[in-house]
This record gives C-alpha cells, structure tokens and sequence, in this order.
C-alpha cells in the first residue's frame, strides 16, 4: 500500500475548501449523535497519529549501549531523552545515500512526470481528437493496477530487453506511475477556467509563446504545483514498483525496508521526522498561500 | 541527559567496544522453481526482433572466462566491491582496513554494502551477465549454495591466478582451503564464515524448564508459538535433517520428503511464530520467539545492544557452517585490483581488525593473538564462534550441494511449500 | 523545453493564425511525451509480461542456462492457480476484509467533517492526511514495535495480568489486516468526504421536508448521494490492499502469506519470471473484473469519472 491513490482525493479537497462558505446543515435533535461522533473522529485522528508519534519520540531515545556503537540499533525501550542522534543524523553513510537517491529521483522524476501530465491535460481539455479515448483508458489502468503490476511488468520488459537496473530505471518507473497522477490533476482543474481571457490574451500579446506564459501558465499554476507534489510525495514514499527496477541502486524506503530486517538505526526516525515536519511545513505553507490569495480575491 | 559523548571515550576503546555487524544474510536463499535463465534470444526471436543466438546465457561469457589472460592486467587503482551491510569494519563511518588498503597499494575502494540475499542480489547482476556485459563490480561476496554453483557453472566467475594469492596460501585455515564448493579454491577465497545454531530468551528456558539443548527443543509443544525457523529453506531442511540425525551433504530426496514431513507438522501444530530471514534476531529481542535458529555473530551483538540475555548454542545435534565468499564476475574492470585486495585481507593483522568487528568466524586462525591484544577484542579472541576450537568444528556439518538445476527445484519443491502456503 | 513549447504550443495550436493541420496535430504534440512514455514503459511492459508468463524453461543438465522458450505454455496459469488459489483467495478475502472495515469506520467520521466540521474541515482533513507525511514503512514498523509480545501495549497488559502469558497479535491474520486497514483509511475517509461534501444543502433540506426522521433522509437522500465517494474509496483501499505484501511481511505470520508475497519471492528470488508473470498477470485481471462489477453494481457511469 501506498500513498498513489490520493490524488482525486487531495486535489478534490482542494477544490471544495475553495468554495467552502456555506452554513453546515442542521438536523433538529441529533445534538447527542453529533457530539458522540465528534469525539469518535478526534479518537480516530489519534490513532492515525499513533505511529506518527512513535517515530517522533523513538527519535530521541537515549540508548547508552548503542550510543557508543558506530551502527547502532534504535532501542523500544525507553531509556531517556538524548538528541545525539539529531546531532549525527547522517551517521550512517549508507542511509544518507540512499534519502539523497530518493530526493534526487524525486525532484525529477516529479518534474518530468509534471510537464507529461500538464501537457497530456492540456490536450484532454482542449481538444477532441482520435485517441484520446484509448489515452483515458491507458491512464486509468495505470492508476487502477496494483503497484506489484506496474513494477513486475516493467521488469519484466527490462528482463527482456537486458537492461541493467538502477538509478535511471527508478526514474523511469517514477515517472511512468505519476503521469497519470499528474494529468487527472490538472486537468480538474483546467476543466472549469474559461477560455475567454486566454483567447483575449493572445489579441493583447503577439507572441503567443507571451500569451501561455503570461497569462496562461499563471491560470493553471496551482494545478501544476498541486501535480508536482502530489508526483514528490507518491515518488519519494514508493517502495514496490522501486524494489522490482532498483538492482543494486538503494532509495530511502527501500534502505528501511532492508533494514527492519536486522533493526534500524535511530536515524531513520530522525529522517523519517524531518522529512515528516517539512511535508507538513510546505503543505500548511501551501494552505496559507491558499487562504491569502484568497482573501485578495475577496477583497 | 545525553548518553552519547564520543569525547569522552578513547577512540581506540570506543572501536573496540563497538564491533558489531548488525546484518547476516539470508544463506543462499536458493532459486526457485525452475530458475533457468531467460533467454534473450527466444524471446527476441519470439517477439519478430533480430537478436543474438538463443541458447542463453553461459555462452557469450564462456569464452571471455576460460580464455582470461591474467598476464595482461595492470593495476587501476579502482575497486568496486559489494558486500554485505555492516560486514566489515568501521569507525565513524570509515573502514579502517579499507583506508589502510588505499594507503597501501594505491587502490581507492568504492565499498558498497548493497547485498542483503543471496538470490536478490544474484537476480541483479545475471542479466548482465547473460548478455556478457559488465556487471560493475570487481568483488562480490555469496554464500557457497546454488548461486555460486551457478555462477561457476555458466563461468560466470574470472578463475583466480593462484600465483597472487601467497597471502591466502601461508595464512588461510584448513576449513576454508580447496572447499568442496570449488575444488582448490579455484574462483572463490572466502571472506568470513560462519554457524547455524539455536539462540534462545530466558523464555524458553522457563517454559521448558531446563536449559535448551538440542534442536529438538525447536519441536517442543511448550514453546508453542514461539518458535523461530528460518525462512530460507535450505537452513529450514538442513536443521530439520539433524533433527531426525540425517547427514544433510549426504542426504537423498527420501530423507528430504521424511525431513519435511516433521517440518509441517511442526508448522501444523502452531510451533512456528514465523519463517524469518535476518529478522529472527529482532523477533527474539522483541519476544515474539523464545527460540530460534540463528547464526552465530548476531547473538553476541545482540547481548552488546541491550539484550544481555539472549543466548547462542552449539546444539547436541550439531550446527551447519557456511562460507560466504569473494569472487571476481567476468568482464569485471579492475581484476587485478580485486585479486590484490582479495590476497590482502588474508594478512593477519589484516584479517584481525575485520575478525574484531564482524564476529563471525574469521578465515585467518593467526589473527587470534592479534584480535587478543587489540581493544575489547579479549572476548572475541576467546569465542569459540569467532576461532573455532576443535568442540565446535567437530560439530560442525556442510550443506547438500547441489548439482543442478533438477535437484535444486525437487529441493525446492519439498521444502518450499512449507514457508510458502 | 522551450523548443519544444514552440513546436506544440498549445495557445500557438488553438490561436486564430494556426492551419488546419497545426489543428489535428496539436494535441499528438501535446500527448506524445507523456503518451509515448505510458506506452513504452506501461503498456509495452504488460505485453512483455503476458508473454513471459507463456513461456518455458529448456531442460539442460547442472547449473547451465539455457534460457526460456516461447512455448505458447497456457498451462502456466492453471498451473499458477492450482499452486497459489489459496494466497489469491485469501488476499481477496484480506482485501474485502479491510475495504468493508475502513467504509464502516470511514464513513461517520467522514460524514461529521462533511456536516458538522464547520470552519474546522480544513483542520480535520489535514490531521487525517498526516499519515502520508511519514513513509509507510516507517508506520508498519512503528506498529510491528507496538504489538509485539513484549511491546508497550501487550507488554503491558500481559504484565498487569490482563491477557495471558504469551498471548499475541503479531504473526496473525488480524495483525496484518489491521496494519492494511492502517493504512487504508484516508483514502477512504478523503473521496467520501468530498462526495459528501458536494451535496447541496437545499437538497437535504428539501429531503428533511419530505421524510419524518433523520434515518430516512440519510438512506434515501445522503447515501445514495455519497456512492461515488463510495466508488473511488473502494478503488483506492481495495486495490492497494489486495496486491499489498509489506504488511503480510513486517506484521505477519507462517499462515499470512499474500499473493504479493508470492509474486515478489517469485520475480525477485525464484526469479521463476513465467509463473512470476502468469500470478501478476491473474491478480490484475482479477481486480480489473472486480473493478468493473463493483462499477456496475453502484450504477457508476463512467470509472473514469472517479479516477
């Protein structure tokens, strides 16, 4: 299981808190239900958080007789606070390779994976052409495929045609599971901008090349940036399709999948957490960006 | 507050104190059903593209092994050497035998650990392999078991120049000197070897009532649910076989059939917890396992880290050796490089410094005094697990060795189901 | 990049100076990175499978490869079935298992957000999506820590004599379950909230006009309105949990085996590529089937509408 699916979802949300000012609807005398289900839902966030939690805390146990040791193993048993594995986060040289494949990877497969998808939704959205229909359905196979699918066939055809598997083969199945990610997202939202202000904008501007990118590409910005992300997040967490093409190349959730096997060190708590607060960093940045344009708008 | 204060302890103490190898590997988690190669050339064939002959594999390479002309090699101060995670000595972050290598010779090492299983590191290279390309390393390290027979049979391996090995030839133990695996040590030197015995936590010793003993104990209804077996399968049939006081090398299909039948039965009557591959420690640490099968290195990494009292036995039945060894795959780039850095760690101050990190058994038996004198290295010195005195050798048994790929599947048939169902 | 934006551009393709031909060809333009890259490395690869899964091994002596043949070997999927029925069987029953559990959980908490969250909503999503922040093998490790035998939650109750010595939960079928259903639950909660959320509040009103109680309004008006959230919250639990094996590996046991499990140990160990194959290729046809019915039975129109 992994993040893919979420995409429809996130981005939907998206679209909905955009318009969200409507009073909540109000059914007489359910004042207990309500109350009932409102403790069950902070009930269920608590225990979505629990794991959350756990790395969090587990991050700055102490452990005194790994503490010494040049690889040491994280300790379940609590054994006091310490920040020294804060401090040598990168102390283990072969996990720090591997968070930097997974960026790496990331950042461009995710790059690459937008501008396929941005274009492929462009096209979905602007014109009615043979194909597209075939298109829809190939996208929707990738989505709807089980990940161990998706990464046994592409190592399968690598198999056949004797590839060797590494860095550029994870990028390649990066970018083939995000596409289809990508061009579903923008295309929702490309769906309801009108076509009236870029058609006026290519009588204000001659170059068109200036019409997209001035008043185009601004339109459709949050959609890509929401693509983008949306391809980083499913990209830097892939651990099925990565494990059948990687060959010898080490990403992140592979190096702690190999690891849970002979006990992870404490770094990876110590990543797993910094990666966690940026995420949540650069989403409530996002959200925030979100609200001000808004409230601009608005006013 | 904060336990970790390197500068407060001698570096020197602090390496001593810290051997550790956290990872063994799955031992030749053998190859599946059927696991001929695929062949390109049918498939191209198949598929309407111009391609190369279709007979497969070996051949391409066949010809670039057996015609190796190690005269010819200069040194390019480069090495690519894959080996298994935490398999050889660091400090910080460094590999002080390594340094001390680069310092040497002039050989810079690029030292990944990357191999984790047998098989799925095998499944990495054998398509370059199959295609005669390189696989991009000059030293890789498997265990003796099918991939190794494999890639000896298709000359997949460069066959060593003995007259560089003087190192190998003065100091190398008589255990790991012209192994049946490969007579006269032909393609592989081996890098560290090791035992499968039992581990076990006060648990057991509690529900047993007495101390454990025997690999019997592994079938004992008290300890139901919490027996660890290992999910290599050539490790589940080998312990199995001593068990019902089989010689496993000598072993026919018969024995096996009979070996699995008690093997389900154990799993039928909820013995097993679970099939596990290097993960059994940490389900013994975790207490899900009372009992186990375990290979030797880890309890005692084990006992530093925390768990003081999880133990190791040599059973009465008897534990299984393995020898995971160095090689050098066909069209590798730097051979004469690999066979340098192959020969030097047979040196005994060499071989002491990995032996005082590793904690398996050590190839070099005059590396001994050496780990003695060397910080923390008393109790490695000492440890029949890391120099086997006669008690332990004496109760040490080889694998079957396969032959083929027939015998390998029927294995494989037999035991496999059992993990797998 | 920019070269390339000028060749296809799409304001170039739907300005008033573009040829007819500049018309058909711009959106093959726009398509053919993405499109070329779907077929080349999606759909290619699932004929390349097809194919593998047909094949047969040449019978040689020793450890000498001699490669597959291209045996049009259909018996492989009888064979396939016949050996691993069980772990497909038992997937699905997992995957059924966890889709149903996480609607049941799911579905009031999305309800609340969606009716009661009020200037809240945006908080209470972001709270359930935090998981995703963390790596999910991360969070199936944190879980294997939490409930194994001498954990922090039965470590705890067995020492206070509340379950007895040596009682379980790791190495069970409801471990591993629960470790999907873990993992499953926002993307259940997400598509049901926002279905939820687009029912029009006249709508209810009206229904709470014309029916007596609240029970009525909800089967008659609110659910039936909620089915495509339904939809697309099955398509991303069910899926991801029938082809899962890192929970069955990190939280299970000897009798947990899923077929990912299989298909993994298959492709990546037994490298067997044509039973390999044959098991990929069942599992995503089965699910395809599945997908299809389940569209039917809840009068889905188009699937692509909720992807």
């Amino acid at each position: 299981m992994s993040l893919d699916r979420l995409a429809v979802a996130e981005m939907n949300v998206g679209d909905v808190e955009a318009e969200d000012t409507r009073p909540p609807v109000r059914t007489p005398a359910r004042r207990w239900f309500d109350l009932g289900l409102g403790v069950y839902v902070k009930v269920l966030i608590l225990y979505l958080l629990v794991p959350i939690a756990i790395m969090v805390l587990y991050s700055f146990n102490s452990n005194p007789a790994a503490a010494t040791a040049t690889a040491p193993k994280v300790s379940f048993r609590w054994q006091g606070l310490t920040v020294a594995w804060w401090r040598q986060w990168n102390g283990v040289p072969d996990l720090t390779t591997a968070l930097w494949n997974s960026l790496v990877i990331a950042v461009v497969s995710s790059i690459v994976a937008t501008v396929c998808g941005t274009l492929i939704a462009l096209a979905l959205v602007r014109y009615r052409f043979r194909g597209a229909g075939s298109l829809e359905i190939v996208m929707f196979l990738n989505i709807a495929a089980p990940e161990i699918v998706l990464g046994a066939s592409l190592l399968s055809f690598l198999v056949v045609l004797n590839v060797a598997r590494g860095l550029v083969t994870i990028f390649i199945a990066h970018v083939m599971f995000n596409i289809a990610f990508v061009a579903v997202t923008v295309r929702a939202r490309l769906a309801g901008y009108s076509r009236a202000i870029e058609e006026a904008a290519q009588d204000l501007y001659a170059d068109p090349l200036q019409a997209f990118l001035r008043v185009t590409l601004p339109m459709i910005w949050p959609g890509i940036l929401g693509g983008f992300l949306l391809a980083f997040a499913l990209s830097i967490d892939d651990f099925v399709t990565t494990n059948f093409v990687a060959g010898a190349t080490i990403t992140f959730p592979l190096w702690v999948y190999g690891a849970v096997k002979v006990g992870i060190p404490p770094q990876v708590f110590v990543m797993g957490t910094a990666i966690f607060t940026l995420g949540v960093v650069i989403a409530l940045v996002n959200v925030l960006g979100v609200f001000r344009r808004r409230r601009l708008s608005a006013a | 507050m904060d336990a970790f204060d390197e500068h407060g302890i001698d570096p020197a103490l602090l390496r001593g104190l810290t051997q550790r190898r956290l990872s063994r590997r799955q031992l030749f988690r053998t190859a599946g059903v059927g696991a001929a190669t695929l062949s390109l050339g049918a498939l191209l064939e198949a598929c309407g593209v111009q391609g190369g002959g279709s007979s497969g594999g070996g051949t391409t390479s066949a010809s670039a092994a057996a015609g190796f002309d190690w005269s010819s090699q200069t040194l390019h101060h480069e090495l690519d050497f894959a080996n298994w995670p935490y398999y050889i000595d660091t400090h910080k972050g460094d590999h002080p035998s390594l340094d001390l290598f680069t310092k040497q010779t002039g050989i810079k090492v690029n030292y990944r650990p990357v191999i984790n299983d047998n098989a799925a590191f095998f499944a990495t290279i054998k398509p370059s392999l199959e295609a005669g390309k390189p696989t991009g390393w000059d030293i890789v390290v498997i265990t003796n078991g099918a991939q190794l027979s494999e890639l000896i049979a298709n000359n997949w391996l460069i066959p060593l120049d003995q007259s560089k090995l003087t190192n190998f030839k003065k100091y190398a133990s008589p255990l790991v000197k012209d192994p049946a695996y490969d007579p006269g040590n032909k393609y592989t030197v081996t890098w560290q070897s090791g035992f499968t015995g039992i581990a076990y936590s006060p648990a057991a010793t509690k529900a047993l009532g007495h101390e454990p003993t025997s690999v019997s104990d592994l079938w004992d209804p008290r300890l139901k649910g919490h027996v660890g077996m290992m999910s290599d399968n050539t490790e589940l049939g080998s312990v199995g076989m001593l068990k019902l006081g089989i010689e496993p090398s000598t072993s026919t299909p018969d024995d096996w059939k009979k070996t699995a039948t008690i093997l389900q039965q154990q799993k039928n009557d909820g013995l097993v917890r679970n099939y596990y591959d290097q993960s059994y420690i940490n389900a013994l640490e975790n207490g899900d396992t009372w009992i186990t099968q375990a290979w030797s290195g880890d309890v005692f990494i084990a006992n530093e880290s925390g768990y003081p009292e999880l133990k190791f036995i040599v059973p009465q039945e008897g534990v299984m050796s393995w020898h995971d060894n160095m090689m050098i795959p066909v069209m590798a780039a730097n051979p004469l490089d690999a066979i340098t850095y192959m020969d030097y760690v047979y040196q005994p101050k060499i071989a002491a410094m990995l032996a005082n990190y590793i904690w398996y058994v050590t190839p070099v038996p005059e590396a001994k005094p050496l780990v003695a004198k060397m910080p923390g290295g008393k109790p490695v010195a000492s440890s029949p697990l890391v120099f086997p005195d006669q008690s332990v050798v004496s109760k040490a048994h080889d694998y079957y060795t396969f032959t083929g790929h027939q015998d390998l599947s029927e294995w494989n048939s037999i035991f496999e189901p059992i993990i797998q169902s | 990049m920019e070269q390339h934006l000028r060749a296809d551009h799409p304001v170039i393709a739907a300005g008033r100076h573009r040829t007819r031909l500049g018309k058909w060809l711009a959106p093959y333009g726009l398509i053919s990175p993405g499109g070329l890259w779907l077929l080349v490395f999606f759909v290619v690869p699932m004929f390349t499978m097809l194919m593998l899964s047909l094949e047969t091994p040449v019978a040689t002596t020793g450890f000498v490869n001699a490669g597959y043949r291209f045996t049009w070997h259909v018996a492989q999927f009888g064979d396939a079935l016949s050996q691993y029925h069980t772990e497909f069987v038992r997937s699905l029953l997992y995957g059924t298992f966890v889709t149903v559990v996480s609607l049941v959980v799911g579905y009031p908490a999305a309800y609340w957000i969606a009716f009661r969250g009020g200037d809240r909503k945006t908080i209470y999503l972001f709270l359930l999506l935090l998981p995703f922040f963390v790596s999910f093998v991360i969070r199936s490790l944190a879980w294997q820590f939490l409930l194994s035998d001498n954990g922090i939650v039965l470590g705890t109750l067995e020492r206070i004599h509340l379950l007895p010595f040596g009682f379980r939960i790791i190495g069970t079928a409801w471990a591993v379950m629960a470790g999907i259903t873990y993992n499953s639950l926002p993307f259940m909660v997400l598509p049901l909230y926002v279905s939820l959320e687009k029912i029009d509040v006249s709508v209810v009103e009206a229904a709470q006009d014309l029916y007596s109680n609240g029970r009525e309004v909800f089967t008659k008006v609110i659910f039936p309105l909620s089915v495509p959230g339904i939809f697309a919250g099955f398509l991303l639990t069910f899926v991801p949990a029938v082809g899962d094996y890192v929970n069955a590996t990190i939280l299970g046991g000897p009798t947990t085996t899923m077929i990912g499990n299989i298909i993994q140990f298959q492709f990546l160990q037994a490298q067997d590529y044509p039973m390999a194959s044959a098991l990929s290729f069942i599992l995503m046809s089965v699910l395809l089937v599945g997908i299809i019915a389940y569209a039917r039975i809840l009068g889905t129109r188009q699937i692509e509408e909720y992807v």
